[in-house]
């Protein structure tokens, strides 16, 4: 008995000592999520005893969890609402923008390609009263395109997304009919379709189902090699979502920035703006107690916003401005 | 016994323990009942912070909690029909499915296969309800869900769309697909326990139909299987109470949607479902605390369907609990 | 058709329709071992059990951490459900009297039916809030209590069978009571306690909503008990419902080995059972 307690010991001891790398959790989008799992792989490897676990449930997990402490830090791309950061009581909770990207409509539909999408045909479909793939609104949009006679089957999210806060505060901004029934959030009282989890999810219910629209991060369709529209910007023309259309939409904001970085750019004005896009925030405490995992966040955010911006385009994310990320660099000097 | 230690080999922890506690019975008695009540305990705890987190929306809605029917997260109001609407109909649905095919398949393994035979197949029946939910899950995405959505629905809507069950584009995913894999889940249960039922049926009242003059299939039907009936709609509630509290394989296939449809081809949520899906994410008080409360009002259900199985079945076969 | 054949015929039909409703559920499990085995089987390979999984959209990689994760839990809610399941069911079966007894039992069928997404926020309030951590701790405890029930029952159960005239026989020579349930008669049941025990594994290695906001998911080995993990039924999950073709392979993968372990576990648990069965009768 007293020889195998021994070996217990000595296990469990070195399984400790072998186990020393520090662990950082964190939570949150998934519109960001395959550009975050990148960096957090490659700061890994630089930095082998610091392990950044990034958990993609949700802007709205995000958001909860942070509020609750259990992740040190947390993700999203709705910036956090006051009432929100009220109820955060144990510090202040600091927004620092990591990239730039577009959401775009996805869709399913093998007899047709490159559509085109008005922000009223968009809130039609979503709201329920565009039923079908050939409705005259549709039709006006792509003049001499074949449409089929086909239902169209919705997919949105299920769970509370920023993706999600981004695509309704869009459809709000050009849509009264949809800002007074339904409105901007993370989490929205669908009126019709398909619940999907995670940018993921929606990609994959779009994916499987003939006839079907979504709304995904760029990266999702892309990767996935599936079809995805071009919308009418404010300026009035069709434009489909990539690194410099993103980066256009978020000029203005580039040269305006917040002293709290919480800002919206959809439905940006300018002649090439995508006009769903957004910045993604990381939300971190302003008062991390634990040392070395308040120097492991500063290392991780100061080479994000500088090394970690080239990896953006590659996976068809903008980065961030560079007056944006001077801008920030001043406020990693908030965190004690 | 203090004899035989001198002269025996040196006595190892345990023997030494036990002859130490002359009073041991008592200790033992103790430490037993220790553990036991623990179980007592965490139980009455379990119900008890279901309760006090769902406080806040048992508050502000009170019993209109279960009537309302809108989730809407941005206004805070929050109604679980939806969630119960579609956690019945689907149990329902699995039910119509596997009632039938389920207790066909007790009365063949009961009364006409031969008992090699019988209790192979029960052997494989019962190791049908070891597969973890998820799995189900995995199989329904990638195999059923295709299946409803290219064949079995479009014909459906072919055949019986004039009806308002059967309206509305086939999505693949929707009541009618978590219903199906439900039904899947719950055969075990009700071959299983209707076959036992069946079998505690005495002898004498086959042979008396048999002599009256009934075939085999008119004896099954009409004595036999009346004689077992309690113990077979045991096996149902059995089945029913597992169905409601499905979550994963549900959650892959249901297709999320917060509203209350009557085409059985549309998509819709189970209470497991959207826990699963939004608790990690219920920014809120209210939101979170709405989906306490519905983890409660589905305890509560279960609770009441699994007491009353446990009482039938006891009734029938004497022999308590099943737990395949 | 005069009476009689149209009984004789309707006896035909209805049994054949039963026989046809044997075939269709029985060979459900061969249907589902037979698309996970084609499906999962090519995937299966020594980088499957030894690697970290990679980022969406990489191929490669495997779910070593999954693995391990999964078993961490199971050590975890075995370390403490086995003990409370048995002991508990030494209560039931020897020292309890009167009502106590049975309130324990009808709460451990309560238990038993509690639906696992609901034990998930019990373990989340109990746990993950107080810690301020999602961990392994957490997970363990969810998986826990879904493996007490299974072993109580069966401890008292295989107690209870033990023939009265072994304890009266060790009481007589003198015993303890203790003693007896030490020495006699846990031994004798030993076979039907360990298929409970293996059995409420089975169960719990395959569940995952109770995990779902419990012990959450890692991408990295987890090092401390009080840190997320990994697990095989949620990387099932996530893979499955996610649009990469990669991570679909390896959530079949995943799968056919948390199959086959839990159908290995549960053909062991009864193998286990008939040998001690026919023990006692030999």
């Amino acid at each position: 008995m007293k020889r195998q307690m021994l070996w217990i010991a000595l296990f469990a001891a070195a399984w400790s000592m072998a186990a020393s790398a520090e662990t950082i959790n964190a939570a949150g989008a998934t519109f960001p999520a395959p550009i975050y799992q990148k960096w957090f792989e490659e700061f890994h490897k630089a930095h082998p005893d610091i392990q950044i676990n990034y958990q993609a449930i949700g802007s709205g997990g995000g958001i909860r969890q942070l509020t609750e402490g259990t992740v040190d830090f947390g993700a999203s791309d709705m910036p956090m609402t006051d009432e929100q950061l009220s109820k955060v009581t144990k510090f202040k909770v600091l927004h620092f923008p990591t990239v730039i990207g577009g959401i775009v409509p996805t869709y399913n539909l093998p007899s047709a390609s490159s559509l085109k999408f008005s922000g009223a045909t968009l809130a039609g479909i979503y709201l329920g009263t565009i039923k079908k793939w050939n409705d005259a609104a549709l039709k006006t949009d792509n003049p001499g395109v074949n449409l089929p006679n086909e239902d169209i089957t919705v997919v949105h999210r299920s769970d509370g997304s920023g993706t999600s806060f981004v695509f309704t505060d869009y459809l709000s901004k050009v849509s009264p009919e949809w800002k007074s029934k339904v409105g901007s959030n993370t989490s929205v009282n669908w009126p019709v379709g398909l619940g999907g989890k995670g940018n993921e999810g929606v990609a994959g219910l779009v994916k499987q189902t003939p006839n079907s629209i979504g709304y995904v991060e760029l990266i999702y369709a892309t990767q996935n090699k599936m079809e995805y529209g071009s919308i009418k910007n404010a300026a009035g023309n069709f434009v489909k979502a990539d690194v410099s259309t993103v980066t256009d939409a978020a000029a203005g904001a580039a040269k305006e920035m917040p002293a709290d970085f919480r800002v919206s750019i959809t439905n940006a004005p300018g002649k090439t703006a995508y006009p769903i896009s957004s910045f993604t925030w990381l939300l971190i405490p302003s008062n991390i107690t634990d040392a070395t995992k308040k120097k492991s966040i500063t290392d991780f955010l100061q080479w994000m916003m500088t090394t970690g911006q080239a990896d953006a385009p590659g996976l068809s994310y903008s980065p961030l401005p560079k007056q944006v990320v001077a801008k920030e660099q001043k406020q990693i000097a908030l965190i004690k | 016994m203090a004899t035989a230690a001198v002269t025996a080999p040196p006595q190892s922890r345990a023997r030494k323990l036990i002859d130490f506690s002359r009073d041991g019975d008592r200790i033992a008695h103790l430490v037993t009942f220790l553990f036991a009540a623990s179980v007592f305990l965490v139980t009455v705890f379990l119900v008890y912070e279901l309760w006090i987190h769902s406080g806040p929306s048992r508050a502000k809605f009170g019993f209109s909690f279960l009537t309302g029917r809108t989730w809407d997260p941005v206004a805070e109001q929050f109604g679980a029909l939806p969630f119960i609407y579609g956690t019945v109909l689907t149990s329902l649905i699995a039910l119509l499915i596997s009632v039938p095919l389920g207790v066909g398949a007790a009365i063949f393994l009961s009364e006409l296969a031969p008992p090699q035979l019988s209790n192979a197949c029960t052997f494989l029946v019962e190791l049908l309800a070891a597969v973890p939910s998820v799995i189900f899950g995995l199989l329904a995405i990638f195999t059923l869900v295709p299946l409803m959505r290219q064949y079995v629905e479009p014909f459906l809507k072919h055949a019986l769309g004039f009806l308002p069950l059967f309206q509305g584009p086939a999505f693949g995913v929707g009541y009618l697909t978590a219903g199906l894999i439900l039904a899947i889940m719950t055969f075990p249960f009700i071959i299983s326990i209707s076959r036992e039922a069946l079998l505690a049926v005495p002898r004498e009242q086959r042979e008396a139909a048999l002599a009256l003059g009934a075939t085999k299939w008119e004896s099954t039907w009409q004595v036999v299987v009346p004689f077992a009936r309690l113990g077979i709609i045991g096996s149902i509630f059995l089945a029913l109470a597992r169905a409601l509290g499905e979550t994963m394989a549900v959650t892959m296939v249901i297709g999320n949607d917060t509203g209350i449809h009557t085409s059985l081809l549309s998509p819709g949520y189970t209470i497991a479902a959207i826990i699963a899906n939004e608790f990690t994410e219920a920014t809120g008080d209210i939101y979170l605390s709405s989906l306490v409360e519905l983890g409660l009002v589905l305890f509560a259900l279960t609770m009441v369907l699994n007491g009353a199985a446990q009482l039938l079945i006891i009734a029938t076969t004497g022999k308590g609990s099943k737990q395949p | 058709m005069d009476r009689i054949a149209r009984r004789n015929l309707l006896n035909n039909v209805m049994l054949t329709v039963t026989g046809i409703c044997t075939v269709v559920t029985v060979s459900i499990l061969f249907l589902i071992l037979g698309y996970l085995v084609v499906n999962g089987w090519r995937s299966i390979d020594f980088s499957f059990f030894t690697k970290l999984p990679l980022s969406p959209g990489e191929t490669g990689g495997g779910v070593a951490n999954a693995i391990v994760g999964s078993g961490l839990l199971i050590l975890i809610a075995g370390a403490i459900g086995i003990p409370v399941g048995f002991l508990g069911g030494i209560y039931l079966a020897e020292f309890g009297e009167k009502t106590v007894p049975m309130l324990i039992r009808y709460t451990a069928d309560l238990l038993n039916g509690v639906p696992s997404i609901v034990i998930g926020i019990f373990a989340w309030t109990v746990i993950v809030v107080p810690m301020h951590h999602f961990s392994a701790w957490a997970g363990g405890f969810a998986l826990s209590l879904m493996m007490i029930p299974i072993g109580l029952r069966a401890t008292e159960q295989f107690l209870r069978g033990v023939p009265n005239s072994l304890r009266e026989g060790s009481l007589a020579l003198g015993a303890s009571k203790t003693r007896t349930i030490i020495s006699v008669i846990v031994p004798a049941a030993k076979q039907g306690i360990l298929t409970g025990m293996i059995l409420g594994v089975a169960r719990v290695a395959g569940e995952t909503a109770p995990l779902l906001f419990t012990s959450l998911n890692n991408q990295f080995w987890s090092n401390k008990l009080g840190e997320p993990t990994a697990s095989l039924p949620v990387i099932i999950y996530t893979h499955a419902i996610s649009p990469y073709e990669d991570w679909h392979r390896q959530a079949w993968a995943a799968g056919l080995v948390l199959l086959v372990l839990v159908l290995i576990a549960n053909i062991a648990s009864r193998w286990v059972l008939s040998r001690g069965a026919s023990a006692q009768r030999g």
